[in-house]
């Protein structure tokens, strides 16, 4: 046949204008929102010009204290508990991918990957029935808490991944030289871990700072979190001052994804783990 | 068991299992003072086991391994005063050339100026002190090769263990190495064990094999040794390609035997230990017989076919009694070549075929 | 070499052997006191009595799941007769979830075909761009949405604005809504799996099947979706199960005539209605109804698998 046919077997009509709906879908809202952030206007409806009014407004107008103490609340909260997560998760990992047989293996694999299991608003009602069953005041406290055990599975997740991807050879090697398992871990495993253990750390940091429904249940009268802020400012009605919060909040999460993302193309160069083949 | 002070490592009775299955039955070895020492075997046969049972990475269910006088079976790795050559070299990829070596001076608690001397000599020692500085990454396999052994030679381990350290390296490359590691283990002193399935480069780097196959031990001596006088059918078969024929053993004395060939010609030939009376094999290699006229050899049969090898030429042929025999012939204007479908005679001297141990 | 490949590799990752115990048991007291436990003790609040002001009393009562399931009149006096309010909210977060994943998967195969089938760089960098919108906040992603389709929102006037429709187009606080919100909160979970699956698969099977008089048509639905078809399981369980918990798209899109379990099981919890038991009841009823979708999951795995 001499008409124009494709014969490439991957190739489907119709898949790539998908793929640019998908994309269309998903940035849309997300660059309108963008753009009506930087509207002089009073009113998110009707546009007037360019201005950062609002991101002014965001650090020095009437709401800025509270979003101000929101936004301390929420950082410094995933700092904790993503730290917090990635050293047991790294524990954890070495644990299963490394340490052999032990009693309750099975069982840990899923008892890590539970929080990803049950539904977030199960775990909201049941963490905040528990404080309240054992008489504990809700607060920051018991915000860190939730979101160390939800962080706990994504943090493993890249740290797990990572590990696998070393070779056991190599602390065996450091052994053989005479070096204990303690220091085979700390010389050998960690180093090769860190662009893992980074990505774990960022990921589990950006969940964090994203949790608004566990948050919710647990915070309790009186503390914030942005996202917890942001929703109780929505509830009145899309001001544009939440439009530009939702803006910078947005940079820093790309900023960080984007962070994770070099740091582990950087890891995989520095530390290439499969060797070069002959001469 | 042999307790000279000039036994590097005596592995007595070692028994590996995993699980019900048996990687070792029951291995005994005295490996020698300053001697390279090759585990020679097919895949799966249990000699990188012996090997890191040796290092410390697998527990052994039973025996005992003696190194110089020290048992060491139930030592953590770091505790062995041996090193290894890992067959992925696994040179650590954070860190350079110098640190790699370093590593296990800096771990015997060397400060490090001497380490960095040492460094320097095994460096010297192995032709890469210009790669000092180099990351893993940005050497070629045979460098890579060399940095490990040189890490594991930086330490002075009483012995050096090997595993196939040569089967990542391409052809022209690994007979260039071989040289090398024999020269380096002359110039050290260091006992190598060296674990391979190449028979040629066990058959021309050591200075004794041990044979192993299905977790046990099945002939140890030298190059010449197992070839010639191979013990048993497996070492006759697996080092060199050998002939086996049917025969009736009627009689065995003093390490010789008679036995009757297929056609019922007798023959008096040395036999191996522990050969016993009854049926059993007659080892002839290929380059030992010849073709005769008819009347004039031990066994007759039909020629099966040529095969071409370039400076040899092997043909087979088909014994009248059944079973076949691979003749090996230079490829010479001089001799002449039967046809295929001829009937012919084959002919070798008795005292360079072998009884064996089934 | 001595041991077999599976005999080597575990020879090989047991450097710190003996050492896993101690090594597990910070996850094992965190994640077993701060969920497992919750959990449940959840469950047996369930089964208490409820304080008014919320919070129970610690009395046994079957009270939070006959609220649930049935109605016995305005006094309690009536012979039961099934109570429809709630089972038709667990009913109506089905369906919205099904659609939402539904919707997913037609636009999530495509896109995560083409982007597998790209070379080398250039699926890293479409791969990159769809997961991005995944980590903004998914408040901020509702919130954005939100603006986006008000009535008299940017959508709206776009599409007035070119002639394409005269009235603003209702979407906000419809079922529709709701889906779309969902859609727009899980649709990353769809295409990553699959695009996993097609990157495994091995495309000298469509070759073969094209080389046996296999349309292009065929070659897709009889060659390469049973292959990825893990793939798509995984995606679609991705999806549905967190979309029948959502509380924020349905909460900030589908306004109150559009409730889902999630909005429910928080009333009980913030709003005035304030009923614990009934709360933890609902929550024990959700958690089941996943549980029973990873199970029936976990199963078809470990058929495909033998």
């Amino acid at each position: 046949m001499m008409s124009e046919k494709n014969l490439d077997l991957r190739y489907f009509t119709g898949f790539l204008p998908l793929t640019l709906l998908c994309l269309f879908l998903l940035y849309a809202p997300l660059i309108v929102v963008m753009v009506y952030s930087f509207n002089d206007s009073n009113s998110i409806t009707r546009w007037d010009t360019v201005s950062l009014r609002w991101y002014y407004d965001v650090f020095y107008g009437l709401e800025a204290p509270k979003f101000k103490a929101a936004a301390i609340n929420s950082i410094s909260i995933a700092i904790m508990a993503a730290t917090s997560a990635t050293i047991i998760a790294t524990l954890a990992a070495t644990a299963m991918l490394r340490a052999g047989r032990f009693k309750g293996k099975s069982f840990s694999f899923a008892l890590i990957n539970l929080p990803l299991m049950v539904p977030e608003i199960v775990t909201a009602v049941a963490t905040l029935i528990f404080f309240s069953a054992i008489g504990f005041t809700t607060g920051y406290l018991t915000i860190l808490i939730a979101h160390i055990v939800f962080c706990i599975p994504f943090a493993y997740l890249p740290i797990a991944a990572r590990m696998e991807g070393i070779e056991g050879v190599y602390e065996q090697v450091a052994q053989d030289l005479y070096a204990t398992r303690l220091q085979a871990f700390r010389l050998i495993l960690m180093p090769l871990m860190a662009p893992g253990i980074l990505s774990g750390f960022l990921l589990a940091f950006i969940i964090s700072l994203d949790d608004f429904i566990i948050t919710n249940f647990v915070k309790g009268a009186g503390i914030e979190t942005l996202p917890t802020a942001i929703f109780g400012a929505v509830k009145q009605g899309i001001k544009p001052n939440i439009m530009a919060i939702s803006t910078l909040l947005l940079v820093v999460s790309v900023g960080f994804v984007a962070l994770s993302y070099f740091v582990g193309q950087m890891g995989e160069k520095a530390n290439p783990t499969t060797k070069p083949k002959g001469d | 068991m042999s307790r000279d002070n000039n036994i590097a490592v005596d592995i007595q009775n070692v028994t590996k299992m995993y699980g019900d299955v048996t990687a070792l039955k029951g291995v005994s070895l005295d490996i020698r003072d300053n001697e390279f020492f090759t585990l020679l075997g097919p895949s799966g046969c249990g000699k990188t086991t012996l090997l890191r049972v040796i290092a410390g990475f697998e527990e052994i269910s039973n025996g005992a391994i003696i190194l110089y006088g020290q048992n060491i079976a139930n030592l953590m790795p770091n505790e062995r005063p041996v090193n290894t050559v890992f067959q992925q070299y696994a040179l650590f990829p954070h860190m350079n050339v110098t640190e790699n070596v370093m590593f296990g001076l800096l771990r015997l608690g060397q400060d490090r100026a001497n380490a960095k001397t040492r460094v320097g000599e095994v460096l010297e020692l192995v032709q890469l002190s210009d790669f000092a500085d180099r990351m893993p990454s940005q050497l070629s396999g045979g460098q890579q090769q060399r940095v490990a052994l040189a890490r594991a030679l930086a330490p002075s381990p009483k012995v050096l263990l090997l595993d196939e350290p040569l089967s990542a390296l391409d052809l022209k490359l690994r007979q260039a190495v071989r040289l090398e590691l024999q020269q380096i283990q002359n110039q050290t002193g260091i006992t190598f064990i060296f674990v391979t399935h190449d028979q040629e480069e066990a058959l021309t780097m050591s200075d004794r094999i041990a044979v192993i196959e299905s977790g046990q031990v099945q002939q140890v001596g030298s190059a010449r040794e197992i070839y010639e006088a191979p013990k048993n059918k497996f070492v006759a078969d697996f080092i060199g390609k050998t002939n086996l024929l049917d025969v009736s053993v009627t009689d065995l004395a003093r390490g010789k035997g008679s036995c009757i060939l297929p056609g019922g010609v007798q023959i008096t030939c040395p036999a191996a230990e522990g050969a016993h009376a009854g049926s059993g094999h007659l080892s002839v290699r290929p380059e030992r017989i010849t073709i005769t006229a008819l009347g004039k050899g031990l066994v007759q049969g039909t020629v099966a076919r040529h095969i071409y090898l370039g400076t040899d030429l092997h043909v087979e042929v088909n014994l009248v009694e059944g079973g076949h025999v691979t003749v090996r012939m230079q490829n010479s204007t001089q001799i002449q070549i039967p046809k295929v479908g001829q009937l012919v005679c084959l002919d070798f001297e008795p005292n360079f075929a072998r009884l064996l141990v089934d | 070499m001595a041991a077999s490949p599976q005999q080597n590799s575990r020879a090989m990752n047991n450097n710190y052997d003996g050492f896993g115990v101690p090594l597990i048991l910070p996850s094992w007291i965190i994640i077993g006191f701060f969920l497992v436990v919750p959990v449940a003790m959840m469950l047996m609040y369930s089964f208490l009595t409820k304080e008014f002001r919320g919070g129970v009393i610690w009395e046994f009562s079957l009270a939070a799941y006959d609220q649930f399931f049935f109605d016995r009149g305005l006094f309690g006096d009536s012979p039961p007769v099934i109570e429809w309010t709630y089972i038709s909210i667990f009913w109506r977060s089905i369906w919205q979830a099904g659609v939402a994943t539904f919707f997913c998967l037609l636009i999530g195969f495509p896109t995560a075909w083409f982007i597998a089938t790209r070379t080398g760089r250039n699926s890293t960098i479409w791969l990159f761009l769809i997961t991005i919108p995944y980590w903004v906040n998914l408040l901020i992603r509702t919130i954005s949405m939100k603006f986006l389709i008000r009535d008299n929102g940017p959508l709206n006037e776009f599409l007035i604005s070119f002639g394409v429709i005269s009235e603003p187009f209702h979407i906000i606080n419809t079922n529709l809504a709701v889906q779309l919100g969902l859609f727009y909160s899980y649709l990353p979970f769809m295409v990553l799996p699959i695009y996993a699956a097609v990157e495994r698969y091995n495309f000298a099977l469509s070759e073969a099947a094209a080389d046996l008089y296999a349309s292009r048509t065929v070659t897709l639905t009889k060659v390469i979706l049973p292959a990825v078809k893990p793939g798509i399981v995984a995606g679609c369980i991705l999806v549905f199960v967190p979309s029948l918990g959502a509380f924020l798209a349905p909460d900030l899109l589908g306004g109150a005539k559009n409730f889902m379990i999630g909005s429910l099981i928080e009333e009980q919890f913030k709003g005035n209605a304030g009923n614990w038991p009934f709360g933890a009841a609902a929550s024990m009823i959700l958690l089941s109804l996943v549980l029973i979708v990873l199970t029936l999951y976990a199963r078809h795995q470990a058929r495909g698998q033998r």
